[in-house]
């Protein structure tokens, strides 16, 4: 719980990892150029208060994770999202059986979700069905650019990936959290498209599609995509810290959002460790859209509340003091929202 | 094929120099961030030798990380070999890719000039033209929006359902309207002065109704481009210190740039 000037907010950090990308732990050079790329992000993007060594940045463990987030971090309740790339990374990139125990022993504060790849065909879909009657999982992350034998990426509308969306259906598995990557196959067309998650979102509206890092770098695509299907969401896994480096870019991509999805299909997240939770959760309440910026309309009190933790909390079904709870906005499920708020702030 | 911004100048007589070499650069562009790599400061070394056959050119890139997208490193590396080697006495021209993922199967790939569908053989099904025409609608939508933006920035008369029947010739002679210009030019679309300014990338014009929607996601795909481009140019620093004296200025979307803000008078039915 974060609380300023009179108003509470209930936290949800709705992406965070605990990875071991030591040297010990990587299986070739793409491990290393992995998490440099990721330590390169963080030093780029942080304020110079909150940039780590790099030594602390290739592993955390559990009781530094613990602290970051709920002692420092005003967080409520945070929800794993494991990446595998068992091609870079001996035992994996986020270690499993630590994140399960941790989040086992700690359920009010830690939710567990799991990964899948499609790839991996029949053998797979019973390893999914053995992981989920072992750690009850309520979400999936999925990383389209996991290098996998000859594979290096693949679709969400491959028919494998939709036989793993019916598996999914039967088992109660709603939420699939989608991260978009430099590889698929062919490499014809944009990897970074995000047309195969309208797909499967139409096909499979009973579970809902979780875009993480809001589609960037196809923000544009995602916008489009998530205005037409009710059940795809944005997480702000990576966007939350230009609020720093790029605030004017981050007013862009709030107001973008807000416009196209509305507040209540967006997420708040750290993307832990890419980032810490404590100063992106006090800047965005502290965030507002510049004033020259008369296109979108100002970010209020109530969507920043919705954005920070309530919209991830209804998804997960995470408990959250009665007193602390917003209703659903008044707005078409799908179609730009609210568009004239937009004109309310123009005739200011 | 190769996006030209301006036609590289080729010289006709004396030695090719480094300077030859990096103008003749300046006419690849990175598609995703619609710009020449010389200004983003992906081109990390020149060097020119001569001897009997003529010159002979080495060329390293850099890119702002190791997992930056293949199909679009192989496009810039495939881009700059053949720009290169279009100069008039380049005998011999060698693209290297460095610290990339890939770098190994575009350098191998490049070396044997083995095309993309060789580069990457079983990856590879046909070829990178619709990936390329892609971001070219791209780059048209967010020089179109621009423009538009602009206009409504500097007539707070204009109601943002009349900017679909805005022509060529109401634009200013301005940077982003040359830049317009070059947008259509490679798209094909008409550059006359009653040219409609607002068209999807085939050229048809917006009915009156749909006007404020095609606008709101022109300004989408703008907002995405630029902030894409500052953040590539913003990692290249982090990762290679030295990248940013390479690196031209981009007013687009810098962030101490103030606006005049718009009057929206978008009507809603």
């Amino acid at each position: 719980m974060y609380t300023k000037d009179g108003e509470s907010y209930f936290i949800v950090d709705a992406h965070i990892a605990l990875w071991d990308a030591r040297p010990e732990n990587q299986r070739n050079i793409h491990g290393k150029q992995f998490i440099d790329c990721f330590y390169d992000y963080h030093r780029n993007l942080s304020p110079q208060e909150e940039v780590w060594t790099y030594e602390e940045y290739l592993y955390q463990g559990g009781q530094r994770l613990m602290k970051d987030i709920f002692d420092d971090g005003y967080v409520d309740h945070a929800i794993f999202q494991p990446a595998h790339l068992g091609e870079f990374y001996k035992s994996g990139f986020g270690q499993t059986k630590e994140a399960y125990d941790l989040a086992a022993a700690n359920p009010d504060k830690l939710t567990y979700n799991h990964n899948f790849d499609p790839r991996d065909g029949e053998a797979g879909l019973d390893r999914l069905r053995a992981d989920h009657e072992k750690m009850g999982f309520k979400g999936v992350k999925l990383y389209t650019a996991e290098w996998n034998g000859a594979s290096r990426g693949y679709k969400l509308s491959d028919p494998w990936a939709y036989r793993y969306f019916e598996e999914c259906r039967t088992l109660g598995i709603k939420n699939i959290h989608v991260h978009k990557g430099p590889t698929i196959r062919p490499l014809d067309r944009d990897a970074f498209d995000v047309a195969d998650i309208d797909h499967a979102a139409t096909d499979f509206t009973d579970l809902n599609f979780v875009v993480e890092h809001v589609g960037l770098p196809r923000l544009e695509d995602f916008c489009w995509i998530a205005t037409q299907e009710p059940n795809v969401h944005g997480g702000l896994a990576v966007a939350m810290p230009f609020m720093h480096t790029r605030p004017r870019y981050f007013a862009q991509i709030i107001g973008e959002l807000l416009y196209w999805v509305g507040e209540d299909r967006l997420q708040f997240s750290s993307d832990y460790a890419l980032w810490t939770p404590r100063w992106l959760i006090e800047r965005f309440v502290d965030f507002q859209i510049p004033e020259d910026m008369t296109e979108y309309g100002p970010i209020t009190t109530d969507q920043k509340k919705k954005i920070l933790g309530l919209n991830a909390a209804k998804m997960y079904d995470i408990p959250v003091p009665a007193e602390l709870q917003l209703p659903r906005a008044a707005e078409p499920e799908t179609g730009p929202r609210e568009p004239e708020r937009v004109d309310l702030a123009g005739a200011l | 094929m190769i996006v030209t911004l301006s036609e590289p100048e080729i010289r006709v007589s004396g030695a090719l120099g480094e300077e030859d070499v990096r103008r003749a650069l300046d006419a690849v562009v990175d598609p995703e961030l619609d710009e020449p790599i010389t200004d983003l400061g992906f081109v990390r070394s020149v060097t020119v030798t001569a001897d009997a056959e003529g010159a002979q050119a080495v060329i390293h890139l850099r890119l702002p990380t190791s997992f930056c997208s293949p199909n679009f490193a192989y496009l810039m590396a495939s881009d700059a070999k053949d720009a290169v080697a279009a100069l008039k006495g380049m005998a011999k021209v060698v693209v290297e890719l460095d610290d990339h993922h890939d770098s190994e199967i575009i350098n191998v790939g490049l070396a044997a000039d083995a095309g993309y569908r060789g580069t990457f053989r079983h990856e590879a099904e046909e070829s990178l033209d619709e990936l390329r025409w892609t971001f070219r609608r791209k780059a048209h939508t967010a020089a179109m929006e621009r423009c538009l933006s602009d206009l409504l920035r500097s007539d707070p008369s204009l109601a943002e359902t009349a900017v679909g029947t805005v022509r060529l010739r109401e634009l200013p002679p301005a940077k982003h309207t040359d830049s317009l210009l070059r947008r259509r030019a490679v798209l094909g679309l008409p550059e006359g002065p009653d040219a409609v300014v607002l068209v999807d990338h085939e050229g048809h014009p917006y009915a009156p109704e749909d006007v404020p929607m095609a606008l709101r996601r022109a300004r989408s795909t703008r907002v995405s481009i630029d902030g894409n481009a500052h953040f590539c140019r913003g990692l290249l620093r982090t990762r290679y210190a030295e990248a940013e004296a390479d690196q031209a200025y981009r007013p687009e979307a810098a962030e101490h740039h103030q606006l005049l803000p718009i009057t929206v008078k978008e009507i809603h039915p």
